[in-house]
C-alpha cells in the first residue's frame, strides 16, 4: 500500500468522519430535536427485547470501555501501575472476548427480532438497515480480528501501532504509517468503524449522547413556566407526528 | 406556604350515559393520527370492568405511582433513579400495546372497488400494525355497558380486593361509567419516572406536559403512571399525554372532553394550593388519610391571608377571582361530594369524581320503595354494601365512610329539593342529617343540577398571552406573509422565527378582525373594509425612499 492510500484512510478519511460526525450532531440537534429518540419498539414485541436489548447494551458499553483503555492509555503508563504486558493481554482477550459474545448475541437476538416480527420490521427505516450494516461490519471484524490474533493466534500487539495511531490523530500529528502494516482484519475493523462514526448522527445512534444522567442529579418533580417553553428553534417545517392514520402496507413483511 | 394554582376537574358520575363523545371528539383533536391509534386521552370505562389498558389498576404487576418505605419516604414503586437506569434497555413493566388492543381499521375500499361476484363484499379489518387480516378481540372499551363481562369481570383489581361472597353477587348489583382523563397530579410520579426531565409540571396551571423536544423515548413516564394516561406513540417514539387542552385553556375555553360532554358532567376550575405541603401530605401513612390529607393541601381562594400569599406568588387578579368562584372548590372543600381517583397511589390527583348514588336509587325503586325519600335512601346506602365497597375501592382505598358521606349528602339534595318542588316547603331536618343547611343544599343542586356553562367552566385566560400578543405586533411585520414584506427568514421561507401558535393568539385575532381601524399601523383588515376610498396603508407610500420599487 501506497503512501497516498495510507493518508487517505488514515489520515483523511477519519478527520473526514470525524467533522462530520461533529457537525452532524450540532446540525440534527439544531434541526432535528423532534427526531432525536431512541424510536423504542418494545411496545411491539416484549418477550425477545428483555433479552437481547439489555444484553447488546452491557455487552457494547463494556466494549466501549475496552477500547478506551486499548486505544487512549499508552502502554507505559499500565506498566508503570504494574501491569505488564502478559497481564493485559490475558485480562483483554477474556473481558474482550465476553463482551463480544454478549453483545453478538444481544444483537443476533434483535435483528432477528427485527426481521421476524412484524410492526417491528416494518418501523425499520432505510438509514437503521444501513446502520445495522456498519454496525454489523464493526462488531464481525473486530471479533474475527481478536478470535485469529489473541486466542488462536499468537497475540498482536495493537497497543504498538493502532493505539498510537488513534493518539497521534487526536494530537493533530498524524502518523498513517503506523497502520500500513496492521494485520487487514484490524483495519477492515477500523475501516468499517470510521465509516460508522460518519454515518452516526444520522441514525437512531445519536441516543448514545441522551444517556440520562442527569436523572440522578434533579429533583423528582419538574415544574416550568409557560414562557420557557414558547420559542424553539428547529423543528420547524415538517410537523411530524401528525401523518393520518394509514393501514400498514403487509406485502412489506415479506420483502427483504 | 407557597401558594399554586391548579387547573382541576371535577365529573359527576350520577350524570354520565356512556355516550362516549367525550372520547370521540378528544380523539378527533388530539389522537387520530398515525402512531397513536390505539390511544385515547380521554376515555370512559364501564365499571366494574377492567379497563383500559387492561388491568392497569393492578399495581403490583405495573408498579405505577408511589410507596410510602417503612422509614416514612416516597419512593417510585417500580424502583428509584438507579433502578430506572438499569432497567432502561429493557423496561420490565412496560405495557405493550397489545395490552391496550391492536388498533385496526376496515378495508373499506374493498367494497367499492370488489370485482362483480356472487357474494356481497365485505370490509375486512386490518391490523393498522401489521396491514394484515386480524381478529378483533379487544379494544378501548370491549366491556362496554357489561357486554361480555361474564368472563372478564372477575379480573376487575377492585373486585379482586373486595370480600369474596361480595364479588360473586356483583352481576345483580350495578354498573356506572367512569370517564378518564390524566389526572394532572401534585405528584406526578410520571414526571418524578422521567429519565430525560422532559416531563413537566406547570408552574402557571398545573398541566403536566410533555416536551416533544426533550424527550428520548425512554418509556419510564408510561410504566410510572399508575393510571396508564402517558402513552407511547409508537411512530415518532416518544411519549404523548392528556393536554388538559392546554391551547383551549389559555383562551379561556373549557377542554373538548368538556366542551362536549353530553351530561353535562364536567366541571373545571382552579385550584389553590400549599406546594411546600404536597410531599408531606402524600406520605401519610395510614392510606385512609391520603383523602383528608389531599384536602388540606388545598388552601381556601377567600382567605384573606391566601389571598395576600397567592399575590406575592405572582398570582394575577384575575386568577384569584376565579379561584374563588372555582366550581371545583366548592365541590371538594365546601361540599365535600368529590372524592379523588385512586389516593393510594400518591400522587395526589387532580381530576376527582362524586360518587354516582343513581346505583342505590335504582335498587330502592325497583323494590317498590320510594327512590326519593331521604330515610330510604339513607338507609338503603349503608345496607347495599356492594357498591360502598366498590365505589371505596375506586375512591378512597377502601374506606366507605367518605363514600357514604359524599351518597348520603346526594341523597339529601334528592329529597330536600322534592319536598320543595311539591310545594311541601324545605325540611331541614333532612339537611341537618348530613350535616348541611337547607341554603347550601340548593346551592349545591344549582351547581349539580342546573349551572350554566360560565358556572360549570371557570377558567381565567393565561397572561402571558398579553406579552405574545404584543411580541407578535412588534414582529408580526416580519412573518412570512405579513404586510411588512420582510418576507422569509434567511433561509427560504419556513426557516426563522415559528410563527406562533394560532390558538394561542386566538384573542389578538379576534381583537384584529373586529377592531373598527387598523390594530397596526399601516395594515388593513380587508374583511372590514367598506371598498370605498384609499385607506392608510393599502397601498405602498408613494414616491419616497427605498421601497418604492416596481408597483
Amino acid at each position: 500500500m501506497n503512501d497516498a492510500w495510507n493518508v487517505l484512510l488514515w489520515v483523511a478519511l477519519p478527520y473526514a468522519a470525524f467533522a462530520v460526525f461533529v457537525v452532524g450532531h450540532i446540525w440534527r440537534y439544531r434541526y432535528d430535536k423532534f427526531g432525536w429518540t431512541t424510536r423504542s419498539s418494545q411496545t411491539y414485541e416484549n418477550r425477545l427485547l428483555r433479552w437481547g436489548s439489555p444484553m447488546f447494551h452491557l455487552g457494547i458499553l463494556m466494549v466501549i470501555a475496552g477500547h478506551v483503555v486499548g486505544l487512549l492509555i499508552p502502554r507505559e503508563w499500565l506498566y508503570a501501575i504494574g501491569i505488564d504486558e502478559h497481564m493485559y493481554h490475558l485480562g483483554a482477550t477474556v473481558l474482550g472476548s465476553f463482551a463480544a459474545l454478549l453483545t453478538i448475541a444481544g444483537l443476533v437476538i434483535l435483528i432477528y427480532r427485527r426481521r421476524t416480527v412484524g410492526p417491528v420490521f416494518l418501523a425499520t427505516t432505510r438509514m437503521d438497515k444501513v446502520m445495522y450494516v456498519f454496525l454489523g461490519g464493526v462488531i464481525l471484524f473486530g471479533t474475527l480480528a481478536t478470535v485469529m490474533y489473541q486466542v488462536l493466534g499468537p497475540g498482536y500487539e495493537y497497543r504498538g501501532t493502532v493505539g498510537p495511531w488513534f493518539r497521534s490523530l487526536i494530537l493533530m500529528q498524524p502518523q498513517p504509517e503506523l497502520m500500513a502494516d496492521v494485520p487487514l482484519m484490524f483495519q477492515l475493523h477500523v475501516l468499517c468503524a470510521t465509516l460508522l462514526f460518519a454515518l452516526w448522527p444520522f441514525t437512531r445512534l445519536v441516543h448514545v449522547f441522551s444517556a440520562p444522567i442527569g436523572y440522578l442529579f434533579r429533583p423528582y418533580i419538574v415544574y416550568r413556566s409557560r414562557d420557557a417553553a414558547s420559542t424553539r428553534p428547529g423543528t420547524s417545517g415538517r410537523k411530524r407526528g401528525w401523518e393520518g392514520i394509514q393501514t400498514p402496507d403487509p406485502k412489506k413483511l415479506t420483502k427483504l | 406556604m407557597k401558594v399554586m394554582a391548579q387547573m382541576s376537574m371535577v365529573m359527576n358520575l350520577d350524570k354520565c350515559i356512556g355516550c362516549h363523545t367525550c372520547s370521540v371528539t378528544c380523539k378527533q383533536a388530539w389522537t387520530n393520527r398515525s402512531g397513536v391509534e390505539y390511544v385515547w386521552f380521554n376515555n370512559v370505562e364501564t365499571r366494574p370492568g377492567i379497563g383500559y389498558p387492561r388491568r392497569y389498576e393492578d399495581q403490583e404487576k405495573w408498579g405505577g405511582g408511589w410507596v410510602r418505605t417503612k422509614s416514612g419516604r416516597l419512593k417510585l414503586r417500580s424502583g428509584g433513579r438507579l433502578k430506572k437506569l438499569a432497567t432502561i434497555f429493557s423496561n420490565p413493566k412496560l405495557p405493550e400495546i397489545h395490552d391496550y388492543y391492536e388498533p385496526w381499521t376496515y378495508e373499506y375500499d374493498m367494497l367499492l372497488n370488489a370485482p362483480a361476484g356472487e357474494h356481497t363484499p365485505v370490509a375486512k379489518p386490518k391490523s393498522l400494525l401489521t396491514g394484515e387480516d386480524m381478529k378483533i378481540s379487544w379494544s378501548a372499551n370491549w366491556d362496554d355497558n357489561l357486554g361480555g363481562s361474564r368472563e372478564t369481570m372477575q379480573d376487575d383489581p377492585i373486585l379482586q380486593h373486595m370480600s369474596e361472597h361480595v364479588a360473586s353477587e356483583f352481576e345483580q348489583t350495578f354498573m356506572f361509567y367512569l370517564p378518564r382523563i390524566c389526572e394532572h397530579c401534585l405528584n406526578p410520579s410520571c414526571v418524578a419516572s422521567c429519565p430525560s426531565g422532559a416531563m413537566y409540571k406547570r408552574v402557571e396551571d398545573g398541566i403536566v406536559l410533555v416536551d416533544q423536544d426533550q424527550c428520548r423515548g425512554w418509556r419510564m413516564c408510561v410504566s410510572g403512571c399508575p393510571y396508564k394516561k402517558v402513552y407511547f406513540n409508537h411512530k415518532t417514539g416518544k411519549a404523548e399525554k392528556c393536554t388538559l387542552c392546554y391551547p383551549r385553556l389559555e383562551v379561556g375555553l373549557p377542554t373538548v372532553c368538556s366542551e362536549t360532554c353530553v351530561g353535562r358532567l364536567r366541571y373545571l376550575g382552579l385550584v389553590l394550593y400549599d406546594a411546600d405541603k404536597v410531599a408531606e401530605a402524600a406520605r401519610v401513612e395510614n392510606e385512609h388519610e391520603l383523602l383528608e390529607s389531599q384536602r388540606s393541601v388545598f388552601l381556601d381562594p377567600h382567605d384573606p391571608a391566601v389571598v395576600q400569599a397567592a399575590r406575592e406568588a405572582g398570582i394575577p387578579e384575575d386568577w384569584i377571582d376565579a379561584a374563588q368562584r372555582s366550581p371545583i372548590h366548592k365541590l371538594i372543600n365546601e361540599y365535600r361530594v368529590a372524592l379523588p381517583l385512586h389516593p393510594e397511589y400518591r400522587t395526589m390527583p387532580m381530576v376527582w369524581y362524586i360518587p354516582p348514588l343513581s346505583p342505590v336509587v335504582d335498587v330502592v325503586a325497583s323494590s317498590g320503595n320510594d327512590g326519593e325519600d331521604a330515610k330510604t335512601l339513607f338507609s338503603a346506602i349503608s345496607k347495599l354494601r356492594i357498591p360502598l365497597e366498590y365505589l371505596a375501592g375506586l375512591f378512597t382505598a377502601g374506606d366507605t365512610r367518605p363514600v357514604e358521606a359524599s351518597l348520603r349528602k346526594l341523597a339529601a339534595m334528592r329529597s330536600y329539593m322534592r319536598g320543595i318542588n311539591l310545594g311541601e316547603g324545605k325540611d331541614e331536618r333532612i339537611a341537618d342529617a348530613v350535616g348541611m343547611t337547607g341554603e347550601t343544599i340548593e346551592e349545591m343542586y344549582r351547581l349539580l343540577a342546573i349551572a350554566k356553562y360560565e358556572e360549570r367552566y371557570v377558567i381565567p385566560a393565561a397572561h402571558t398571552e398579553q406579552a405574545r400578543e404584543l411580541d407578535e405586533l412588534a414582529c408580526s411585520l416580519d412573518y412570512d406573509g405579513g404586510p411588512g414584506m420582510g418576507g422569509a427568514g434567511p433561509f427560504g421561507s419556513s426557516s426563522g422565527q415559528p410563527v406562533p401558535v394560532a390558538v394561542e393568539n386566538f384573542h389578538a385575532l379576534k381583537n384584529r378582525q373586529t377592531a373598527d381601524r387598523p390594530s397596526t399601523p399601516g395594515r388593513v383588515n380587508l374583511l372590514n373594509w367598506d371598498g370605498n376610498g384609499s385607506p392608510q396603508g393599502l397601498f405602498p407610500p408613494k414616491g419616497d425612499g427605498v421601497g418604492d420599487g416596481g408597483e
